[in-house]
């Protein structure tokens, strides 16, 4: 009754197509379609946010997008958020001073949503980042280190 | 999950057909972080699902002085709060639309799935009742509008019918002196279920009530609109005193449970805080309009 469905999108900047069955999350199509596995599966209920994406410019979780609802859209994942591959992004070298992860598979999650946030609120007060942040889960650092790296890394950002 | 297939048609009449066709085992896809979850949990299982996203009647927001604001069932929760004109004539719909989880979900969930899933709990029926919201459903066979207070039937559970699908809601533009408020107790600040939520809308006169509705979420198996509460204002000055009487009267309307968020007596003590605050916010915003 479900054959594979057909999909288009663009993924970091790039054209992909691939097949999927509608019950595949986008999460799933990046991990084990398009080997893209730095979203992570959490809870799968929304909750913890460790498989954020961003959608047409804002911040999803992966796990509660259908494969095929991709068809169209411009999906952006932690893969695309160092420079060229390489060099990191002023998040991810905050995130490393600031100690700001301890296990690790929250930290993609984090990274995606800090920089959405930081797209759209390029100067967040404290209480904003946590406010921004609450949709995903951590379990490790107890929050401060990686709100006090995201604070970093907007300031950098500024140029302060 | 169990395996589904998967349509987006792009226009009502082919979404309709679909729905017509399909029936019981068609379910709507807006942004899946109610529907999405409980189909991994086998309480839903659909066979077939009908992302409404591409159907341009279901993605309108226009507002008009006279005929009022046409909200599309699939408008997400960021594009309300985000909309200047929300913000200004419904700022209670906003907070409520505000409220619903994380950005993440926010970005996703909509007005009309958040009454669809037909939750007591959601933030977005109360502040709907308050305003008088009617919801437009369309089948193949025309639509019928239901008004918010009716729409939930019990426990995830509404009026839609096999076939029918909720298109969007209708809701009377602000007369002078009015405006609505929303507000719900949670025991963190942000990102949990109500444990009590109320709305209000109310119109002035001068310091004179000339209309008042109250919505309650969460005290009841559905939504509620608390009517001898609303009529209790009208014709009265918004004072502490009447205000707290109204508030007598929406709590005795209250059927609450006990579970993990509250005590039934914690939850109808709650129902008259926040029909206190929500009432005196709103009168305190009317006055200003």
């Amino acid at each position: 009754m479900s054959g594979k469905v057909h999909v288009e999108a663009t993924l970091n900047g790039e054209q992909v197509e691939f097949l999927c069955e509608p019950r595949q999350s986008a999460l799933e199509v990046l991990r084990d379609v398009l080997g893209f596995t730095g979203a992570k599966e959490g809870c799968l209920t929304g909750d913890c946010g460790a498989c954020s994406m961003v959608m047409d410019g804002r911040v999803v979780c992966s796990c509660l997008v259908l494969g095929p609802e991709m068809q169209g859209h411009t999906i952006e994942t932690v893969e695309g958020i160092a420079k060229d591959g390489e060099k990191l992004h002023p998040l991810q070298q905050k995130f490393l001073e600031h100690a700001a992860l301890q296990c690790g598979i929250c930290t993609p999650g984090f990274l995606v949503a800090a920089k959405a946030l930081l797209d759209k609120n390029p100067k967040p007060t404290e209480h904003e980042v946590r406010f921004g942040l609450a949709g995903n889960l951590c379990r490790c650092t107890g929050y401060d280190k990686i709100v006090r790296a995201v604070m970093d890394a907007a300031a950098v950002m500024q140029g302060r | 999950m169990q395996a589904f297939t998967y349509e987006a048609p792009r226009s009502l009449d082919q979404a309709l057909s679909l729905f017509g066709s399909t029936g019981d085992n068609a379910r709507a896809l807006v942004g899946g972080t109610d529907l999405l979850i409980q189909m991994r949990a086998a309480t839903r299982q659909p066979t077939v699902i009908v992302d409404v996203k591409s159907i341009p009647e279901l993605q309108i927001i226009s507002f008009d002085p006279q005929s009022g604001l046409r909200l599309g069932a699939a408008v997400s929760s960021v594009r309300i709060y985000e909309d200047k004109m929300m913000q200004d004539k419904y700022p209670g719909l906003t907070e409520a639309a505000w409220l619903i989880g994380s950005v993440q979900i926010k970005h996703r969930c909509s007005v009309g799935g958040n009454l669809c899933n037909g939750s007591p709990a959601a933030d977005t029926p109360p502040a709907l009742i308050a305003l008088g919201a009617e919801c437009v459903i369309a089948s193949t066979k025309g639509t019928r509008t239901v008004k918010a207070e009716d729409f939930v039937v019990s426990p995830g559970r509404t009026v839609l019918q096999p076939g029918e699908i909720l298109v969007e809601f209708r809701i009377p533009a602000p007369k002078p002196h009015s405006a609505d408020c929303y507000q719900r107790f949670i025991p963190r600040n942000e990102m949990d279920i109500a444990v009590v939520g109320v709305g209000a809308a109310v119109t002035l006169n001068g310091d004179t009530c000339t209309s008042a509705r109250i919505g309650l979420g969460a005290v009841a198996p559905t939504p509620l609109f608390a009517k001898a509460a609303s009529d209790s204002l009208v014709g009265k000055p918004l004072n502490e005193q009447n205000i707290a009487a109204a508030a007598t009267l929406a709590q005795q309307i209250a059927v609450p449970i006990t579970d993990m968020r509250g005590t039934v007596d914690y939850r109808k003590h709650m129902v008259g805080v926040l029909t206190r605050r929500v009432l005196t916010e709103a009168a305190a915003r009317a006055k200003k309009k």
